[in-house]
């Protein structure tokens, strides 16, 4: 197993090809998601035209299920961003100027901490109704307590080093010093928690779609297919196997890259497995 | 000891009301009224004079600094409000449905304590063995699963197509019904302490002391019960505070998926009418009940490990 790093390959793999589908789901199907509904087609199970059947509109599921691709991974990505730039924002500037701003960072922190993020996101979607918007807010405002404890620990070791302090005499100013001298010492780090994010908000979405809260049908979104595929389970199987199996997968991917990359970033992590 | 204890009990209280505040300001600085929301059918807009009585009603008519002075103050008096739907005081409403969730909650963890933490156990003493991997390839899935898929399935092979358990409901309380969805809550929290255990037990293995404990001539079962097992137990004890306490939040979603009566099903169908007291009741019962075992997990730490108290 020597300098194989199993995490690192089989996660990108499983990413890259999610990613793939969803960029080119219309050259993988010629098929409209939401349009090409036929009643006389409903509920066929898997076969050589329907390659995971049909749903109860007679909507193709793999069609679908591509473009679900697209739903979740937008999601996954842009609230993640929003995460990251608000964690890393606040962690990094509190850290550095300290004092009563870092005080209050911390204690909002500690409260972010104390709300299970899905009950927070949940809460928003409350508010805000359904759709992508609401959802890209909803997340991306939810998870970014670990990125901002990241970032603050970060800089409070980084801050002590002789470069800043070289910065600083050299009169940078405090944002030149930050994204030009702090930032780029804890990419890896941040890294690993934004794949693990992404795939965390994946998850998330998938459960408020289910849940009726995230987005709606007739959008192919990979919660709110099982939401109705529930009903049909027993008569279709296929509709509640084959979006759950894409979200899984996604998920898989995701996770086993972030453990991946933090194997690979951490030395000593590699040294002691050599 | 009693000291730690009392503060950090007492921390406890500035977390909760800043909670509070955050709950209070989320539901009423953003637009949208549970009047208009009760009143609008999304064609017309409703009659304002409508709109006035139910405001009035309700006490929303109020400026917001004022309706936020009277929500502590309830708050301190363990008054949450009224609910539009049930008309009933929000206490009542969350206290019917809380023992149905710490029920469900309760043998999720059993569940998942005991498959999970015999499982990393032998992984770890045995590590690269095939055993070893397959709860790892396990662990990682379990954490990768949509929770509601697996509990859809299970629902599927279980109770439709072997008909072994009844697919959903409450039952009245017949403990088979408990069965699937406390399996699908468990699944997460099992995957977790499998991984922690065997990472716990791996680290542990390489300490100094357990070598001394070898080498002094102690027997495998002697070292791993003394030695191994007390350390590995405080990280254990530790996730599964940490999981537990944040199951009601997960809770949700599985108890909307088998009708489940419990805080996160009322919580997902107020959402659903806007039952404003009752979603922000709900919700500071799962945050509270969050901060209550960690601070709780804080504790027995404590008590196991006296390094703890000075920081």
């Amino acid at each position: 197993m020597r300098g194989f790093n199993f995490n690192l390959w089989v996660g990108g793999i499983l990413t890259l090809v999610v990613i793939c589908g969803a960029v080119f789901a219309p050259l993988l199907t010629s098929l409209d998601p939401v349009f090409d509904a036929n009643l006389m087609n409903a509920e066929l199970p898997p076969g050589r035209e329907f390659w995971f059947g049909t749903d109860a509109q007679g909507r193709d599921i793999f069609t679908r299920v591509l473009y679900g691709a697209q739903i979740s991974l937008t999601v996954g990505v842009v609230s993640q961003v929003i995460n990251s730039v608000i964690g890393l924002t606040l962690g990094i500037s509190a850290a550095y100027w300290g004092g009563w701003w870092d005080d209050l960072v911390n204690g909002l922190t500690n409260v972010m901490l104390a709300i299970p993020s899905l009950i927070f996101a949940l809460a928003i979607m409350a508010i805000l109704g359904p759709g992508l918007p609401s959802l890209l807010i909803a997340l991306g405002l939810t998870n970014w307590s670990w990125t901002c404890r990241i970032a603050r620990s970060s800089t409070l070791s980084l801050k002590g080093q002789g470069y800043v302090q070289a910065a600083q005499t050299l009169g940078y100013g405090d944002i030149r010093i930050m994204a030009t001298q702090l930032l780029p010492n804890m990419v890896g780090p941040i890294l690993v928690i934004s794949t693990l994010g992404i795939g965390a908000a994946v998850l998330a979405e998938a459960a408020l779609s289910f849940l009726g809260l995230g987005i709606r049908p007739p959008f192919p979104s990979w919660g709110s297919m099982l939401t109705n595929a529930r009903e049909l389970i027993v008569i279709a199987p296929w509709a509640t196997i084959f979006p759950g199996l894409a979200i899984f997968i996604t998920v898989l991917g995701f996770n086993l890259l972030g453990d991946g990359l933090r194997d690979y970033l951490d030395p000593h992590m590699r040294t002691r497995e050599q | 000891m009693l000291r730690f204890t009392i503060r950090r009990l007492l921390q406890m209280i500035p977390t909760i009301f800043a909670v509070a505040l955050l709950i209070f300001v989320i539901f009423s600085v953003i637009p949208g009224s549970f009047a208009s929301s009760l009143m609008s059918d999304g064609r017309t807009n409703a009659d304002p004079e409508t709109l006035a009585r139910i405001n009035a009603e309700f006490g929303l008519d109020k400026p917001v600094h004022v309706r936020f002075g009277e929500y502590i103050v309830g708050l301190v008096q363990f008054d949450l409000g009224t609910s539009f739907r049930f008309r009933e005081p929000v206490t009542e409403v969350i206290g019917d449905r809380v023992w149905a969730s710490l029920k469900l909650s309760v043998a999720a963890m059993v569940f998942a304590i005991v498959v999970g933490v015999p499982l990393g156990f032998i992984a770890a003493l045995r590590p690269g063995s095939i055993l070893d991997t397959a709860t790892m390839v396990g662990a990682v899935s379990g954490l990768s699963m949509p929770q509601f898929w697996l509990g859809l399935l299970l629902m599927y092979f279980f109770a439709l197509q072997l008909g072994w358990l009844p697919s959903f409901g409450y039952g009245g309380g017949d403990p088979l019904y408990l069965i699937l969805p406390a399996i699908t809550l468990g699944v997460t929290p099992l995957a977790l302490l499998a991984r922690t255990t065997r990472a716990g037990v791996l680290e542990i293995m390489n300490e100094d002391f357990i070598r001394t404990a070898h080498s002094k001539g102690m027997s495998n079962a002697r070292v791993v019960r003394w030695h191994l097992m007390r350390n590995v137990m405080v990280l254990v004890v530790t996730t599964i505070g940490l999981q537990f306490g944040s199951m009601m939040g997960q809770a949700v979603v599985i108890e909307k998926l088998f009708a489940w009566p419990g805080i996160g099903l009322l919580l997902v169908d107020s959402v659903a009418i806007r039952d404003i007291p009752v979603v922000q009741g709900t919700i500071l019962v799962i945050v509270v009940w969050f901060l209550v075992i960690n601070t709780f997990v804080d504790i027995i730490y404590a008590a196991i490990d006296p390094r703890i108290k000075q920081t």
